[in-house]
């Protein structure tokens, strides 16, 4: 991390992380906190809009929806809502963790910019239900905001007013899906809602004009409203600007959530340079590595040297998603993680679609057989031809047999492990079991 | 465009609806035409054309837009549609051979059709508990589910109450109720019915048939007088199996639990024989272990015995006839009919007026509202109710009486185009839709209604009460804001019903008459819940009244063209005949519909058309008087009931499902009956009675069918000109409103070929496009057949009643003091009617009345909740628990009609003794147990005084 | 009666007011619930539907949705260990079997003593920290089976009842207060806003009336 400020790359969203009081409204304050909101309040909404459009900051939580973009969308309306997604539950991803139980107060006043922005009449931030911890630190923070004169009645004097609420989850992946996160915070079972009405931009909370947005976007806001969009657009390059937190897990030697500017940094990068992930372990090469989340097909050590950025990973065919990154190294077993990863779609789907809940549960039964030595050499078609049942014509991006993307998101692991070790599958039918039993510890 | 073809599609039309009516079938599993889309099952995907190429879509989801591009035939599609029906089956059990859905199957018949032969699932499949019950009525079988979420959605959004809800998560999605309390619903048998596989099954049904055994008629329910579209399905003679079939002016589909499974009844196991046990006697348990009347049986030496039909009706006649000869036509008296069909209605006033000569006659045993009063108020469909701008009601709770009306009326309401004003005794299943719901008090409408119109609290003549009106003011105010939007009443319907069976019809009328008057642009539907009550009534049954809806005076001469003869004197209604027998006519306090009645000459015979006054009649003491004093009474009718002790002459008959006909409902709208069955024993229809009866006294009813009965009803009853070729042409399903004249549109229907399995399946109809659809051409335009000549009278009419009423003086209704409660005697659905009690799955439904009464009043008189109290009326007494209810209003008590009453729930209570006691003087008072007694226990009607406006109670704490 | 108690009562009627519809608050109302009881009571459900005005089953219907909420009864510690693809490359898989045989129970079961729940979770987002294993949702960082046999040790001898509460409680911290602004003030401001951001626009259109449809 110390490596980004050397380079003259600030840390926007990360600074003060290496303070273990960075939590704290003191720290933040030290820090500069709550500059951006005074300066924010003191412009037009739309101007503020307008910086962050200018900033091109690409949504955090996965989509990588210009913010700005979706903010001029609003549907007109004298009651309008933001919620703030702090669900995070993509396997592997775990930067959205890191911020709420360190940088608090960042979030809050990210929600109060946007709140300004967009004339919201109320904000909710949604933190997931597991971060106990993050919920007391989110709370606390908006406590210390609330006596701070920063959220509530009449901000700093500005005139403008408005009330956040902290709201808990209670452990349920597919609650981080704009749609399901606000059935959700309704009360209701997380269904992802059907399409049209294509976006809750139109038709969102309580049917509200509502803007979606992660954790991390919010807590970009404070430094482009105080630096100017232009600032934050001469980081990173094209559609991908700024800077970007990466989880980095698996077999890496230094494993954690890393900020770098984006397309600057590659994932070689992120996964060997010593400020970064230090590399793999002795004698270790990448089979193959996750770049964005489970959902996203896997990557070779082929593609180590593409830029993290949005277009860049989507072109070579996959998607730089919720920003985690895990590494596979050459003692793990494809089947095991495709079955693995496959087993967590099969229990986080939400059971509307018949495609999703059905194919999700056969697909896991399958590799578990052939991860468990009782395969056959016509799974291997068979599960491809359920994928495609699911999503049909096996695309990147996929076209989809359901109402969101978690079903057409099966298929991605499964796809991309028997492209790429078509081999390894065949060897655990003909061995009737792993060939790597026990070679996927570390 | 739709395959290559242009389709038209109306505005907001889903795909898959424009699709079918264009003759394309897409298949489908979670979508039904009367809910809401959920886009669930994923089962019908078809290529929407898009900027980025044509995607796959739910089209059951998707509303149809201008110029859109629609594939549904094309690989891609057939791919999706296979890939999610084998996901569909990977955890179904194959267990269709022992599954009740097996044969009307879609995931079946979709299979057969076009499922691949052998599974390529090897994998073990999810496994659940064997069914679990749901309630009384519905069983589930989790590993059938497939996750459609028809019940579930039915459930909150047509019934409104979630009792069932999906629980889980993914593929352990599963409908679920709560585990400490049941899926209680009304409505319950429609989740069976819409389920689309065997997951749902009903207890009445369960294992009973296979539904290639099964043979249907489609018919019309008449458990209430809604007039429910059903398809009634027997094996064997025996009914197996009701399914509510879409016909949208009506039930759109849907039944009541009560209507779909009082079949049980019909299906009689027992003759009554004699010595043997009366109605509801305990009896074997089981499936239809239901006592019918299915031999004539003459009184001799004080026993009834068994008899040939010809005895029996020589019998009656001689009584019939000994009667007259003394008394003259009016000593006879002729109550009850709304059981039958409109055929045999129709022969027995023909018999009663045309032929005795009485017009002592009367379907309404003190239950109704003055028949004339009904008839020529302007009447709304329910159609027009459910488009009101403001919708009034004043009757007892919708959901309990009419049960199919009370979802379409919260449909509409909920539509935001319907307001809703309530004037009531208590709170009511539709309040929590209503705009203003206004309490009163049993002896309020008229004064409240006055207030209504704009009348000033003076001038209304609200009566005085030490706590003020009950209503709250704001609501008032709300109310009138309301109804000043609709000048003259236009687009407000009134339904109009009997809210109390413990007060006068003439309070409820007087209100009526007020809102009539100020409102002459509103319409009124009249809830009158019996069977086919409003069919009996149009067919002249009711004092004053001739077939047609005309009066005796109007109609006289054009009936001695078609009758022997027509009644000189209007006669007296079901109140007078069982008031005049039990000698309480000349109480100064008369019922008041009977206050212009002529006081003819004493009753001394009793027809009863499967009426039971000692069970019905609201003034049970009088009842029982009443039939006492009967000099000579024949029973008809198709199950024994309290009143058989009096009979001398009992003629069995058939009953619902046994018999073909045509039946009318609360709009007036003609529908065909289906037969199914033949009726048990020696039972005959009702017409044929009639005719025989008619014979044996010496005349010719001149029909030898039911067809040539409504021939002639199509000729002679004004109102009905014309039906006969109506209901022929018209259409089987939605039947035709009365009075007619020309055609109407021709109508697409919604059909759902799951929810309707049987009605309209897949097997039935052969290959799509007559799935799911019917084109229904459909007499909707009623008119007046004022002024078409040849001498035919004029039909009744406001006008003609307001001219007619200028003697109206209004019920007085002394105020209540402070110590006095005043009765409300309500319906409930499942209530000790024989229909119910004969029905084993709905028996155990049946709830027993405590006496509610607001907790304000419980306080004033020192009652705890759940305490013994007697409750003591002019009539008699009840030891009973009362129930605090903040839902009643101040100063009333309820105790809900043909219930037994509840008793404390403490075991040791005093009140326990007490009631001990307090049963057995009462048994004592009135002479010898009898069986009919020890079965009925006692209910509300031991406290209510039919000869007053309103029962006043007394409480005592025990 | 009232199935919370008098204090959690009011935080019940604090819940509901910070939401524009009730049923918002049904899963808050269910956490503050399971801090009463451990698990979702019937009669809590009951309460609940009562208070957000669904019914019973829908309350439970929604619960059963979400898995940290539980309709039985759970042990005071709900040992959570993420066996998600970076846990299950650094030993998750081993590490849960090593819990199961220490506790007794299978990953789903609770001990028959009532005190240990085992589960196994999904990615509870610490992979750097891979086995993830969390103690009532509290990251506990036991990755290896000694650093598991110690926590299980601790547990038992109540050394961190300071940092892990039992089960059901998860965020300790309460809010200061309801909502400050009303409803209808945020109407009356934001109306007030959109007013003058259409006459900014006036303003600006006037400012440059040649440079032509600005807009
Ligand atoms: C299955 C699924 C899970 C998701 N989970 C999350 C999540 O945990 N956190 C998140 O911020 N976005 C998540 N998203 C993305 C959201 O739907 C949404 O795009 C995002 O919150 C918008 O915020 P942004 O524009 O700031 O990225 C998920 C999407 C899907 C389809
Ligand atoms: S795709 Fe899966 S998770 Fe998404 S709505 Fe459908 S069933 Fe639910
Ligand atoms: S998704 Fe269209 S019918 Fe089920």
């Amino acid at each position: 991390m110390d490596a980004s400020e050397a380079s003259g790359v600030p840390r926007i969203v990360t600074a003060g992380f290496d303070d273990p009081e960075s939590y704290t409204i003191e720290r933040y304050l030290a820090r500069g906190g709550y500059q951006g909101l005074r300066k924010a309040l003191g412009m037009d909404p739309e101007a503020v809009v307008a910086e962050v459009d200018r900033a091109s900051l690409l949504g955090r939580g996965g989509a990588g929806f210009p913010a700005g973009r979706k903010w001029s969308m609003l549907r007109p309306d004298p009651v309008t809502y933001l919620v703030v997604n702090g669900d995070e539950s993509e396997p592997a991803t775990f930067k959205d963790h890191a911020l709420i139980e360190r940088n608090p107060h960042q979030i809050i006043e990210g929600t109060l910019i946007a709140s300004y922005a967009v004339q919201a009449s109320q904000a909710f931030i949604y933190v997931r239900g597991e971060f106990a911890l993050g919920l007391e630190r989110m709370q606390t923070a908006l406590n210390e905001a609330y006596a701070y004169g920063a959220v509530g009645r009449d901000i700093f004097g500005s005139g403008f007013s408005i009330d956040i609420v902290v709201h808990p989850g209670a452990g349920a992946y597919i609650c981080g899906e704009e749609t399901a996160l606000l059935e959700s915070l309704e009360g209701k079972r997380g269904f992802p809602r059907i399409k049209p009405p294509y976006f809750p931009a139109a038709i969102g909370l309580y049917g509200q004009p509502t803007v979606v947005n992660n954790v991390e976007t919010m807590a970009n806001l404070p430094w482009i409203v105080l630096h100017g969009g232009a600032a934050f657009a001469s980081l990173g390059a094209g559609r991908s600007t700024g800077t970007r937190m990466f989880a980095l897990s698996g077999h890496v030697r230094r494993p954690g959530v890393y900020e770098v500017e984006m397309v600057k940094t590659t994932f070689r990068d992120l996964i060997f340079s010593e400020q970064l992930g230090q590399g793999l372990r002795e004698g270790r090469t990448v089979k193959a590595f996750v770049p964005g989340g489970v959902s996203a097909p896997w990557f070779g050590p082929e593609q180590l040297d593409l830029p993290l950025g949005q277009d860049e990973v989507g072109a070579a065919g996959s998607m730089l998603g919720s920003g985690s990154v895990v590494v596979m190294d050459s003692s793990t077993c494809a089947v095991r993680a495709a079955w693995r990863i496959t087993k967590f779609f099969f229990r986080e789907s939400c059971g509307q679609c018949t495609p999703c809940r059905e194919g999700s549960g056969w697909l896991e039964r399958i590799l578990y057989r052939i991860e468990h030595g009782r395969g056959r050499e016509e799974d291997l078609e068979q599960l491809l031809d359920i994928c495609d049942n699911i999503a049909p014509g096996l695309t990147w991006p996929p076209q989809m047999t359901t109402i969101c993307v978690l079903g057409p998101s099966i298929p991605s692991s499964i796809h991309s492990a028997i492209s790429m070790f078509r081999d390894e599958f065949l060897l655990h039918v003909k061995e009737g079991a792993c060939p790597m039993s026990g070679g996927s510890h570390g | 465009m739709l395959d290559g073809r242009s389709v038209t599609a109306r505005p907001g039309e889903v795909l898959i609806a424009a699709a079918e009516r264009a003759g394309v079938f897409i298949p489908r599993f979670c979508y039904h035409p009367r809910m809401k889309p959920v886009g669930m099952c994923r089962m019908c995907l078809v290529e929407v054309a898009s900027p980025r190429g044509p995607a796959l879509q739910p089209s059951c989801f998707i509303p149809v837009t201008e110029g859109m591009e629609v594939v549904t035939t094309s690989e891609r599609v057939k791919k999706a549609q296979d890939g999610v029906h084998e996901f569909l089956l990977i955890n179904h059990p194959l267990d269709c051979p022992v599954c009740d859905k097996g044969g009307e199957c879609p995931l079946q018949d979709q299979t057969l059709a076009y499922g691949p032969g052998e599974s390529r699932f090897v994998e073990e499949k999810r496994h659940f508990e064997k069914p679990i019950a749901l309630s009384n009525l519905v069983l589930l079988d989790r590993e059938r589910c497939i996750q459609c979420g028809r019940c579930t959605r039915f459930a909150e959004e047509i019934a409104g109450e979630a009792q069932i809800d999906f629980a889980g998560r993914g593929e352990r999605l599963e409908v679920a109720k709560f585990p400490t309390t049941s899926f209680s619903s009304y409505f319950s048998g429609n989740t069976v019915q819409i389920c689309p596989v065997g997951a749902l099954t009903a207890t009445p049904y369960r294992f009973t048939a296979r539904p290639w055994d099964l043979d249907q008629v489609e018919s019309t329910c008449t458990t209430c007088a809604l007039g429910c579209r059903v398809a009634v399905q027997s094996s064997a003679n025996r009914l197996t199996r009701l399914l509510g079939i879409d016909v949208d002016p009506v039930n759109q589909s849907w039944l009541c639990d009560k209507g779909r499974y009082v079949f049980e009844s019909v299906n009689g196991d027992e003759a009554l024989v004699p010595g043997a046990a009366f109605a509801g006697e305990a009896r074997p348990a089981g499936r239809g272990a239901t006592v019918r009347l299915t031999q004539p049986l003459v009184r001799t030496h004080g026993e009834l015995v068994p008899a040939s039909w010809g005895e029996a009706l020589g019998a009656a006649a001689d009584g019939l006839r000994r009667v007259r000869a003394v008394g003259g036509p009016e000593a006879v008296a002729v109550l009850g009919g709304a059981r039958l069909t409109n055929e045999g209605a129709y022969a027995w006033a023909k018999l009663a007026k045309g032929v005795i000569g009485t017009d002592s006659v009367d379907a309404q045993l003190g239950d109704g509202l003055p028949a004339e009063l009904v008839l020529s108020l302007p009447r709304a469909t329910i159609d027009e109710a459910c488009r009101a701008k403001v919708l009034v009601t004043l009757t007892g709770d919708v959901r309990e009486e009419l049960p199919v009306l009370f979802l379409r009326v919260r449909q509409a309401v909920l539509s935001g185009a319907t307001r809703l004003v309530e004037l009531t005794y208590q709170t009511t299943s539709l309040t929590p839709y209503a705009a203003a719901s206004l309490l009163m008090r049993s002896g309020d409408a008229p004064g409240l209604a006055r207030l209504l119109v704009g009348g000033s609290a003076i001038a209304s003549g609200a009566p005085f009460h030490p706590d003020g009106p009950p209503w709250s003011p704001a609501q008032l105010a709300t109310a009138r804001d309301l109804l000043a939007e609709t000048p003259e009443g236009a687009g407000v319907v009134v339904l109009v019903g009997r809210p109390s069976l413990a007060e006068d019809a003439s309070l409820v009328a007087e209100a009526v008459e007020v809102l009539a008057n100020a409102w002459p642009a509103a319409r009124f539907l009249p809830t009158l819940r019996r069977g086919n009550v409003h069919g009996a009534l149009d067919m002249g049954f009711a004092p004053g009244l001739l077939p047609g809806r005309v009066s005796l005076e109007e109609g006289r001469a054009w009936f001695r063209r078609f009758w022997p003869t027509v009644p000189e004197r209007t006669g007296r209604s079901g109140a007078a005949v069982l008031a005049s027998l039990a000698g309480d006519l000349e109480d100064p306090d008369g019922a008041s519909d009977q206050r212009e009645a002529p006081k003819g000459p004493p009753i001394g015979a009793l027809v009863l058309l499967g009426a039971d006054p000692v069970g019905d009649f609201p003034d049970r003491q009088l009842a029982e008087r009443a039939l006492a004093a009967a000099e000579f009474v024949v029973v008809v009718g198709g199950h024994p009931s309290a009143s058989l002790h009096h009979a001398d002459v009992v003629l069995p008959a058939a009953v619902a499902h046994e018999r073909p006909g045509t039946t009318t409902n609360v709009e007036g709208r003609v529908s065909r009956l289906g037969q199914k069955l033949v009726a048990p024993g020696l039972a005959w229809p009702d017409w044929m009675i009639a005719a025989e009866l008619a014979a044996s006294l010496g005349a010719d009813l001149g029909f030898t069918s039911a067809s040539a009965v409504l021939e002639e009803i199509g000729r002679v009853a004004p109102s009905y000109r014309g039906i006969d070729a109506a209901i022929e042409e018209g259409t089987h399903r939605d039947g035709v409103i009365v009075p007619l004249v020309g055609r109407g549109v021709e109508r697409f229907e919604p059909i759902d070929p799951i929810a309707t399995p049987g009605v309209e399946s897949v097997e039935r109809q052969g290959a799509p496009p007559r799935v799911g659809s019917a084109r229904i051409g459909a007499w909707v335009v009623p008119v007046s057949v004022e002024g078409s000549g040849e001498g035919v009278p004029r039909l009744l009419s406001w006008p003609s009643y307001v001219a007619k009423r200028t003697s109206t003086r209004p019920t007085h209704v002394s105020p209540p003091d402070a110590y006095t409660l005043r009765l409300v005697s309500g319906r409930r659905l499942y209530d000790r009617g024989s229909a119910v009690l004969g029905s084993p799955s709905l028996v155990p439904l049946v709830p027993k009345a405590p006496a509610r009464i607001n907790p304000h009043d419980l306080d004033r008189f020192g009652i705890d909740d759940g305490d013994a109290v007697r409750v003591r009326s002019s009539r008699g007494s009840l030891v009973m628990r009362a129930e605090a209810d903040p839902n009643v209003a101040r100063g009333t008590v309820v105790i809900d009609f043909n219930l037994t009453v509840a008793v404390p729930d403490h075991r040791d209570a005093p009140g326990r003794e007490a009631l001990r006691r307090e049963t057995t003087a009462e048994k004592d008072r009135r002479g010898t147990e009898r069986p009919e007694d020890a079965q009925r226990e006692l209910g509300a009607s031991v406290l209510i005084d039919a000869m007053a406006p309103v029962t006043d109670i007394r409480l005592e704490s025990l | 009666m009232s199935y919370f108690t008098p204090d959690r009562r009011a935080q019940a009627e604090e819940l509901l007011s910070l939401y524009p519809k009730a049923r918002s608050a049904l899963v808050p109302l269910c956490h503050l619930a399971q801090e009463q009881d451990g698990w979702l009571r019937p009669e809590a459900m009951e309460e609940i539907a009562g208070l957000v005005g669904v019914t019973p089953a829908e309350v439970r219907g929604t619960a059963t949705f979400y898995d940290m909420l539980h309709t039985e009864p759970v042990g005071t510690y709900l040992i959570a260990i993420c066996t998600n693809i970076a846990c299950l490359l650094d030993g998750a898989q081993e590490l849960l079997e090593h819990a199961e045989e220490l506790l007794g129970v299978r990953a789903g079961g609770t001990t028959e003593d009532g005190r240990f729940s085992l589960e196994e979770a999904e990615c509870l987002a610490d992979c750097d920290h891979a086995p993830c294993v969390q103690v009532n949702h509290r990251f506990v960082r036991a990755q290896t089976p000694e650093a598991f046999d110690q926590l299980v040790d601790d547990l038992v001898a109540g050394r961190v009842q300071e940092t892990i509460p039992p089960h059901g409680t998860l965020c300790r911290v309460r809010r200061d207060g309801g909502l400050r602004v009303d409803r209808q003030q945020i109407a009356a401001e934001r109306a007030a806003a959109r007013a003058a951001k259409a006459s900014r626009a006036a303003a600006a259109d006037e400012a440059k009336p040649s440079s032509g449809g600005s807009s």
